[in-house]
């Protein structure tokens, strides 16, 4: 290495001594925030993820049963030292009082396995010696089928495909490959292609609505431009609950808009429109016309007027000029406030659950169902996983399309 | 009716009138006028430039010319006919914007192919036309580039390659060297005024500075409060300025109040403030009471010369500021009765100046222009 190169990392090195004390103080003024998003962000969305997959319930509750079950073949029911262990786990659980706990679990992929498991542990006490495989099969006779025992041999693994597999309305058979669940179970694509569309719809709407806004407010005096944008403001600083309540208020059978209806003699009858799909759509759209038009108005802002009048000069008219230079250089705006009110709409919770029909639930409102009512987390987590994973594709997806640097959120 | 006076407008118009305003007037709110009051004809070939201080009126003109405003009274026509509501993309008139507003979403060629999709020239025959504009402005290597791929100075070369593929009779420019810098500048000024002088084509380019002006222009309009306070080519603006505000304006100039007294043929006999008597260029500039201005460039203010000679104004004054500026000196004097007088004087090794000093001076009696007060 000759001096010339030593020199040359010497004065790197210095250089980067210099810029340190700058490049800390402005790391650790960003500190609080990333902190902050790990702990309210990253964490949750990593805690879903792994409740999503995680299957902790029989393992807990059965281990010697399935240790025992390590050496099953499966075709025909186990042999007599597994329905020992079974009645060792089950005394044990129900001291711990887990038994229903693991019943829940087994009961979302065998229907009926929920009153097995826990009669069986309450029955448990009675059966002092063996051998134990008749008094099991004296209870119910499921447990003598090998399905069951697949599907408790199959639950013995850490981490289960189950929930996100229900999610998309697959099941594993208990031979354990993959099919369609059945009729009645089958609902969660439908719930899923149903929140695509009402997002898509909103999406549509607000751009039909928002985009002649957004060009009124780049061309409007100052004074006017800046009442409109306040108008356009005021419903992102109400609460998500009121604008949504004032949308019941005014949807209702006896509501402002059927009485406006009425009174006009448009409808002789009262009109349908809460619990509707229409009304929800509605209500969506207002709620996120802002978050399309800002992008839009802040792209639309920086092109100069000059642009239009380039094109007129060059023989353009007026409605040629427009489509052909300035909508194509709106489109990072387009696409940036068109994306945003997507993916919002595609979480929307509170407003579907109150204006909405039974028909009109999202994906959310199952989530929300599952955490509250249910207590199924692994299912919620399933939902929220496979709808993470839609909106991430979604995104990837228009990357794709229009480009990076075609998006512009601000 | 109609007839009689389009009969009229086309007998006033002199032959080689391309365009012509006729009592144009402009107000955005009816209380105050942009323009007030313009008569102006452009002729044809020429490049004629519309010099002035921002809000002189000179980029509303040009924007009423274009067709992006109306006049609110009067008439502008082009080639003899009546202009005034036709859209800029009836009017066939090339325009470059100042930043050159093109279009980012097109390549250079695309750009320079747009306005050739409107006058329905489409595929080879279009493409060679782009090339050809393309070259004009040596440019043919970059077609297919993004304007933001551009150095500013190629961008003005697109722009004008744009306003020029279709041929216009008439091309307008809205400070369009402005963004530029001072070097580059100059050049496209040369390259500007070649390509209107081998094309042939009217030009209408405004701007406020007056070296651009000057360089480039066949004549020039110097506007100034919404009015044309004169307009001739730049050697008589530059020596013959018609107003106080164009002597100001265009140049450098020392603008120093005195009083009429008389005429001596066509050199007028005035009284400075310190009682002495100078001879002055243009007689007819009279204020009330005799109250004139002589204005005078400092470049032909020297250091008196030995001997007495006609035809030359000599005073005395003590000088207050001196800057050494390489092949000049300029000396702020005070003289004439507490005037500050600024003279521009060959630098020389052999005479140095400090403030204090007294010196003697003297100007050309053809170099000192008389103005209203």
């Amino acid at each position: 290495m000759s001096v010339v190169d030593i020199d040359r990392i010497d004065v790197f090195m210095a250089v980067r001594r210099a810029e340190r004390p700058a490049r800390r103080a402005a790391f650790s003024l960003a500190l609080p925030l990333i902190a902050f998003l790990v702990l309210a962000f990253l964490a949750p969305i990593l805690y879903l993820l792994v409740t999503a997959v995680a299957n902790p319930e029989t393992r807990a509750v059965l281990p010697r049963t399935l240790a025992a079950l390590e050496s099953w073949h499966g075709v025909s029911p186990p042999d007599e030292p597994v329905y020992a262990a079974l009645a060792a786990d089950l005394k044990a659980a129900k001291d711990g009082s887990t038994a229903a706990l693991l019943g829940k679990r087994l009961n979302y992929e065998i229907s009926g396995m929920r009153s097995r498991v826990l009669s069986a542990a309450r029955m448990v006490d009675q059966f002092e010696v063996g051998p134990y495989k008749e008094k099991f099969v004296a209870l119910h006779k499921d447990w003598a089928s090998p399905d069951v025992w697949a599907v408790i041999k199959r639950n013995g693994a850490s981490l289960t495909p189950y929930y996100l597999l229900t999610a998309l309305d697959l099941r594993q058979a208990p031979d354990g490959t993959l099919e369609r669940a059945a009729g009645d179970q089958a609902i969660f694509l439908n719930v899923l292609g149903r929140t695509l569309f009402v997002a898509g719809l909103v999406t549509l709407f607000t751009l039909l609505l928002g985009y002649p806004v957004a060009y009124v407010l780049t061309i409007a005096p100052k004074a006017i431009a800046g009442i409109m944008m306040l108008l356009v403001l005021l419903p992102l600083w109400t609460s998500l609950l009121v604008r949504t309540t004032a949308w019941v208020v005014l949807l209702q059978s006896n509501g402002v808009i059927n009485d406006l209806l009425m009174a006009l003699h448009l409808t002789s009858e009262k009109m349908q429109l809460i619990f509707t799909r229409i009304g929800t759509v509605t209500a969506m759209t207002h709620i996120q016309l802002p978050f399309t038009i800002l992008p839009i108005y802040s792209v639309m802002r920086s092109i100069p007027t000059t642009q239009l009048r380039a094109a007129r000069s060059l023989g353009a008219g007026p409605s040629s000029a427009f489509w052909r230079v300035y909508a194509p250089q709106t489109l990072p705006g387009v696409v940036a406030g068109c994306l945003m009110t997507f993916i919002l709409s595609l979480g929307y919770y509170i407003t579907p659950a109150l204006v909405g029909g039974p028909r009109d639930q999202m994906v959310s409102n199952f989530i929300s169902v599952y955490i509250n009512r249910d207590l199924n987390w692994g299912l919620a987590a399933g939902l929220g996983g496979v709808l993470l994973v839609v909106t991430l594709a979604i995104y990837l997806l228009f990357l794709r399309l229009v480009g990076a640097d075609k998006i512009k959120l601000g | 009716m109609n007839f009689s006076q389009k009969v009229s407008v086309v007998a006033d118009v002199p032959a080689d009138a391309l365009v012509r305003f006729e009592g144009v007037k402009k107000s955005y709110d009816g209380i105050n006028f942009v323009v007030k009051d313009l008569n102006l004809n452009v002729r044809r070939g020429e490049f004629l430039t519309m010099l002035g201080p921002s809000g002189s009126g000179k980029t509303t003109t040009l924007m009423m010319l274009g067709g992006f405003e109306r006049p609110t009274l009067g008439h502008i026509t082009l080639d003899g006919k009546p202009v005034e509501r036709l859209p800029p993309e009836k009017r066939n008139i090339g325009f470059v914007f100042q930043n050159y507003a093109l279009f980012p979403h097109m390549t250079v060629a695309e750009n320079v192919a747009f306005p050739l999709r409107y006058r329905g020239i489409k595929g080879a025959a279009a493409q060679q036309k782009v090339q050809e504009a393309l070259g004009r402005v040596s440019l043919d290597a970059l077609g297919n580039r993004r304007p933001a791929q551009l150095s500013g100075g190629q961008q003005q070369r697109v722009a004008l390659a744009r306003a020029l593929v279709f041929e216009p009779s008439l091309v307008l420019m809205d400070e369009p060297l402005g963004a530029l810098d001072k070097q580059l500048r100059e050049r496209m000024q040369i390259e500007i005024k070649q390509l209107q002088t081998s094309l042939g084509i009217t030009m209408v380019y405004v701007t406020h500075d007056q070296s651009e002006a000057l360089t480039m222009s066949d004549r020039i309009a110097v506007f100034h409060d919404g009015r044309i306070q004169q307009l001739a080519d730049p050697e008589t603006l530059y020596n013959e300025p018609a107003n106080r505000f164009v002597a100001s304006f265009i140049g450098e100039n020392n603008t120093v109040p005195c009083t009429r007294l008389g005429a001596e043929g066509d050199v007028a006999v005035i009284r400075m403030g310190d009682g002495s008597t100078f001879r002055a260029a243009g007689t007819d500039a009279v204020g009330a009471d005799g109250k004139v201005t002589m204005s005078v460039r400092p470049e032909n203010i020297g250091l008196a010369a030995a001997g007495d000679r006609p035809h030359v104004n000599r005073f005395a004054g003590k000088v207050r500021e001196v800057f050494f500026l390489g092949d000049h000196m300029r000396l702020t004097v005070e003289a004439l009765g507490g005037q500050l007088v600024t003279a521009r004087i060959p630098a020389s090794r052999s005479r140095s100046f400090a403030s204090g000093d007294d010196v003697v001076l003297e100007c050309c009696v053809s170099s000192c222009r008389l103005l209203e007060a």
